[in-house]
């Protein structure tokens, strides 16, 4: 690990004149910064701690949720708002890491969490998002973890959060602070796909502060499901994972669907195809499979992962059949 | 070199003591003692208050923290070095490379000496060579572990990369027999296994892949070391002692008695604790600069520098006749080794000692590469070779018609297949009868995926497990019993969470007749007589037969000076017995002295007595191995592929239970540990540039709670009457078979055949 300076914000206005110095990154519960900090992936020479800031989760008059971005994601899981009304982010957030690093991990810092890719932890390979122009090892290595959806030659790596397949379909809208002021963004904006800049992972400028999460009322989101696939039981990551909301006619047919992936793309991947494949088709496993074949009809996948593509398939439509039954 | 290599070595020319026939263990036959009893671990209250110091906790004055820098390519020559800017680092003490370490010899490779414990033979850090992707290139000591990590971070190394034997597939092409495995013949065949294949009634033919496995026991390898002097102290996390002494002394060229090296807590070992680079680096390094140095391998550390076990490919062939005897047994295969070690996996060993068959041919092959070199983990080779003769064993039941534990029972020898040996002890046919009432064998389905709930599939599988009885030679044990009836008990063992001082305190105070509190179990220090390794599942019967050696002589020596107004005055040794705190006449009778009166008479605080154990003869003459049967309940998810094991018991026939409660802890470890060979667990070694690229235990997957269900555990208890204390060791055979049996219940759940590990979703969409 690099030597660094540490400084804890008292304020948002703080903390981003602090994060604007060279080499300065915003430290939430340290769990993925710290670890590659450590495999020297990041160093950064200051760190601003920003868990002091807002981390209230606040029901709005206008029936929303706002969640602080140092709320901890122990505490946004079990909120009863959460719960009850948004249960596929809760779902989420409780399929992700494990109860320690839930318990230190913040809601600012799960959206910025970076790729489980092994090449881009190990500084002895070639990556393009480590050290821009240096090659991509994972294209032609171990890359069954990797992207199906979105890549570019120049980097197949995937978002690896829980959380925010839940918040890419939910409509969930982030709030920013920086240098010129303030302003909002949906999430499904906030991450970029590789293009040939896969070091650039978000639209944020530089040092701007996430400062909260914003939920629209949503209230088919109370019937809302999160599915996660992996490789054990527990703490690991998605091979793919399945957000979904659904609202279903009483003459059977789909009123309206939220549909997000994850594992499977550089970002949290809103379905929009298989929703709008959806939206006015009846509510059967037919209409649901064929929606999710519309969706992964560009998929692209690479020696080790072509199982994801079918995987998605079936995820999609078996999650779609549990939320039009009584299990939801 | 062999156990039986060593045995024969040794009884040439001396009288052996423990004959073949020798009597059983008189200890077998006590009934009210410790031994049997479900004692609580010893060590326990210390580690969970926390008190227990490992080697990375150990204090020294003036400590430097050491930390290593590991090559980038699998093989060349360095050709620039830059540790400028590293020495400008404050903190910083001292930065060793190949430019400036001292002469060393090369680690005597372990089995080339009953005494070396090198992983490999490969000299440390003598020169600009590079031998595999991770060998250490520079050792940085600073005043803390930050600092020294930093440090390292900052060393520019520029290498000449040569050409590379990294493809397993291109290697295996010029795979040859090893010269020996474990000291048995790579090779055994009887009659043409071949011929009988082709013309038998059933047949199977199958291949199995298993990948490389990384150990990954809680605590990472570590060591504190320094010198005094002359005198070196190396503080290890190690499972061979006086092998680790022996070893460093040829290559530091200094005398074994200038080395202390102590260990008395190992945080889990599995194969994986004997002699890497760093101990070697560390004391090199201390040596040079004058301090003492703490070296504490990064879990990536551990994956770079610390072997696991290595990839194979196997070929199970399996022929039966109308009447379901067997035709032809095969099982071949090729292994991953460098020319630098000899740990050939010794998957054939399985079929060498289960089946009984007309014609076999079992064939050993290693192919050279340029990685580190592998090593020991539970069960080397009958983990992986269970996996791939268990599942063969199931797939031929189906193709035959009958049921797989009926196909075990028509397959069941008279004695050992390959060795003509008399069984010492075997009866797998019980635990399997055990077993399958227990588990319900009965309510499975012989018509693959017929269960169904919900979206999950289930299945049952079934696999035998087994692994050899070995008991090392060359240990020795001390003694010592003292006036207020207590006894301490010494060897130069090793305690890697397995119990054994527990059960060795246990086995101390049955053997000299005193309650199990007022037995201590001394171990874990060079300066206690020499004990062999914790491997092979030898620890127990290697302990307790050097301790029943000075137990004897213990005897004779109190007889010898209780004297003429003894109650046992002109009793011989074979008359008594140790009992009630004293010795009394066998018989029964009242003929019987306290040894406190003993000792008073002779005006002795304590008396104590050291002898080595006899040479493990019992192994030449009887096939002496454990069992057992393992059945897995697994279920399927139809949608996704995911596998969860529901359900689990393991059936052990491994000799007369010393502690159940350990012995449980043992073989659920095992059982958790297979399930993980079964459905998780691989190395990604890149074969492009031959690194390891998951070197860490978020990508790097052992199982977790959820992946465990409630494991049952269940035994035969039968004495094996040729061992002593009548008991197998039974750290390894836990994780035997359980490979198959996950394999064959998702193939009772599903209809599909997994043939390579581990058994992940995506093989099963
Ligand atoms: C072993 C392991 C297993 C895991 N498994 C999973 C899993 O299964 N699923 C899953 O979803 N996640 C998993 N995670 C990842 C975990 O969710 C993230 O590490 C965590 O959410 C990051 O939050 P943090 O607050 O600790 O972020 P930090 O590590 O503190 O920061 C992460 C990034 O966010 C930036 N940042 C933090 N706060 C802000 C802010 N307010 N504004 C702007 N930038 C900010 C930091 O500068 C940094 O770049 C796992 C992690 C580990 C170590
Ligand atoms: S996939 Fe992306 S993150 Fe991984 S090595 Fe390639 S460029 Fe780097």
């Amino acid at each position: 690990m690099t030597p660094f300076s540490f400084a804890r914000a008292d304020d948002a206005a703080a903390a981003v004149r602090m994060g604007g110095a060279p080499g300065a990154k915003y430290l939430g519960g340290g769990t993925n910064l710290v670890d590659l900090m450590r495999e020297t992936v990041e160093q950064p020479t200051s760190l601003v701690d920003v868990t002091g800031l807002g981390d209230a989760i606040e029901e709005r008059a206008d029936g929303g949720l706002l969640i602080g971005a140092a709320a901890r994601n122990t505490a946004v899981a079990g909120h009863r708002t959460v719960r009850t009304r948004y249960p596929a982010l809760s779902r989420a957030i409780l399929a992700g890491a494990s109860g320690q690093i839930r318990n230190m991990a913040t809601m600012g810092g799960n959206l910025l969490q970076r790729t489980r890719c092994t090449y881009f932890y190990d500084a002895a390979a070639r990556c393009n998002k480590r050290v821009p122009g240096a090659g991509c090892d994972a294209v032609e290595g171990f890359n069954r973890i990797h992207a199906i959806l979105g890549a570019s030659p120049a980097c197949v790596a995937t978002h690896p959060s829980d959380m925010c397949v839940a918040l890419a379909a939910l409509d969930a809208v982030v709030h920013l602070q920086g240098g010129a002021g303030t302003r909002s963004l949906p999430l499904v904006d906030l991450h970029r796909l590789p293009g040939g800049r896969p070091d650039m992972e978000t639209t944020l400028e530089p040092s701007e502060l996430i400062t909260a999460v914003e939920l629209p009322a949503l209230p088919m989101a109370a019937r809302s499901t999160y599915r996660k696939v992996r490789d054990r039981a527990s703490y690991a990551f998605a091979l793919v994972s399945v957000a979904a909301a659904l609202d279903v006619a009483a003459d059977g047919t789909v009123r309206d669907v939220r549909l997000a992936l994850g594992g499977v793309a550089h970002k949290p991947w809103r379905a929009a195809m298989a929703e709008q494949a959806l939206r006015g088709q009846p509510a059967t496993e037919a209409s649901f499979r064929a929606a999710a074949e519309a969706e992964l009809a560009d998929a692209a996948p690479l020696a080790h992962n072509a199982f994801k593509v079918e995987l998605a398939k079936r995820t999609i439509t078996a999650v779609l059949a549990e939320l039009t039954g009584d299990r939801a | 070199m062999s156990i039986i290599d060593t045995v024969k070595q040794a009884a040439t020319g001396m009288m052996v003591k423990l004959t073949p026939d020798a009597p059983p263990d008189p200890l077998i036959a006590r009934k009210h003692g410790a031994l049997g009893t479900s004692v609580p671990r010893i060590d326990g209250p210390r580690k969970v208050r926390g008190k227990a110091q490992f080697a990375a906790e150990v204090p020294a004055e003036n400590m430097t923290y050491a930390a290593l820098l590991y090559s980038t390519v699998a093989r060349g020559r360095i050709t620039a070095l830059d540790t400028a800017a590293t020495e400008a680092v404050p903190g910083v003490v001292f930065v060793m490379t190949h430019r400036n370490a001292p002469r060393l010899k090369p680690p005597a490779l372990f089995q080339t000496d009953p005494r070396a414990a090198g992983a490999s033979s490969l000299p440390v850090m003598q020169d600009a060579e590079i031998h595999w992707n991770g060998e250490p290139v520079a050792i940085v000591l600073a005043e803390t572990q930050e600092q020294a990590d930093h440090a390292k971070s900052l060393i520019t190394v520029a290498y000449q990369a040569e050409p590379a034997r990294l493809s397993f597939a291109e290697a295996a092409t010029q795979s040859h027999q090893p010269p020996n495995v474990m000291g048995e013949p790579a090779m055994i065949q009887v009659g043409d296994a071949e011929a009988a294949l082709a013309g038998a009634a059933f047949k199977v033919d199958l291949t199995f892949r298993t990948p490389r496995h990384s150990h990954a026991a809680i605590e990472p390898h570590a060591a504190t070391v320094w010198w005094d002097g002359d005198q070196l102290v190396v503080h290890d996390t190690t499972q061979m002692l006086h092998q680790e002494r022996w070893t460093l002394a040829g290559i530091f060229g200094i005398p074994e008695e200038s080395i202390r090296i102590l260990s008395p807590f190992v945080g889990g070992g599995f194969g994986g604790k004997g002699l890497w680079s760093h101990q070697i680096l560390a004391v090199a390094a201390s040596k040079l600069s004058g301090r003492p140095v703490r070296v504490a391998l990064s879990r990536e550390g551990v994956f770079r520098i610390a072997g696991g076990r290595t990839t194979t490919e196997q070929r199970v062939a399996l022929g039966a006749k109308a009447d379901g005897t067997l035709a032809a047994l095969i099982h071949t295969g090729i292994v991953a080794m460098t020319e630098h070690n000899n740990c050939p996996e010794q998957f054939t060993f399985p079929a060498r000692h289960l089946y009984a068959a007309d014609a076999m041919l079992l064939e050993q092959r290693v192919a050279e590469m340029d990685m580190l070199a592998n090593t020991f983990m539970r069960a080397p080779g009958e983990s992986i070779g269970t996996f791939a003769l268990e599942t063969a064993m199931d797939e031929l039941a189906e193709a035959m018609g009958i049921d797989p534990i009926e196909l075990r029972r028509r397959l069941e020898p008279e004695k050992d297949p390959t060795s003509g040996h008399a069984f010492s002890s075997r009866n797998i046919l019980e635990a399997y009868a055990k077993g399958a009432e227990r588990f319900g064998w009965d309510k499975r389905s012989p018509v693959p995926r017929s269960r169904r709930e919900g979206e999950w599939l289930v299945g049952m599988g079934v696999a035998t497990a087994t692994y050899p009885y070995y008991r090392m030679p060359g240990a020795a044990a001390r003694v010592t019993l003292t006036r207020d009836g207590h006894a301490r008990v010494a060897m130069a063992s090793h305690e890697m969470g397995m119990g054994t001082a527990t059960v060795q305190a246990q086995a101390g105070a049955d053997r000299l007749g005193l309650p199990v509190e007022n037995v201590t179990f001394e171990y874990g220090d060079t300066l206690l007589p020499a004990g062999t390794i914790a491997g092979g599942s030898s620890q127990t019967a290697s302990i307790a037969a050097a301790v029943t050696a000075a137990s004897a002589k213990l005897v004779a020596d109190l007889l010898k000076r209780a004297g003429n107004d003894s109650p046992l005055a002109g009793l011989s040794a074979d008359d008594v017995e140790a009992r009630d705190g004293g010795l009394g006449h066998r018989d029964g009778g009242d003929r019987f002295e306290s040894y406190a009166s003993i000792l008073g008479r002779a005006g002795l605080e304590e008396v104590s007595a050291e002898a080595e154990a006899p040479p493990p003869m019992e192994v030449m003459s009887y096939s002496m191995h454990s069992y057992g049967a393992q059945f897995c309940e697994a279920r399927v998810n139809a949608v996704t592929g995911e596998v969860r094991v529901s359900r689990f018991l393991g059936s052990f026939d491994t000799g007369r239970i010393l502690n159940p409660r350990n012995a449980t802890s043992q073989f659920r470890g095992g059982i958790i540990m297979g399930l993980g060979l079964a459905l998780m667990e691989e190395t990604e070694f890149d074969e492009r540039s031959g690194r390891v690229m998951n070197p860490s235990l978020a990508e790097y997957h052992v199982p977790v709670h959820l992946d465990v269900p409630e494991i049952d555990v269940i035994w035969t208890d039968i004495p094996d009457p040729h061992a002593p204390l009548g008991a197998h060791g039974i750290g390894e055979i836990g994780i035997t078979g359980v490979g198959a049996a996950v394999a064959n219940a998702i193939y009772s759940a599903t209809g599909k055949r997994v043939r390579d590990l581990p058994i992940t979703l995506d093989k099963l969409l």
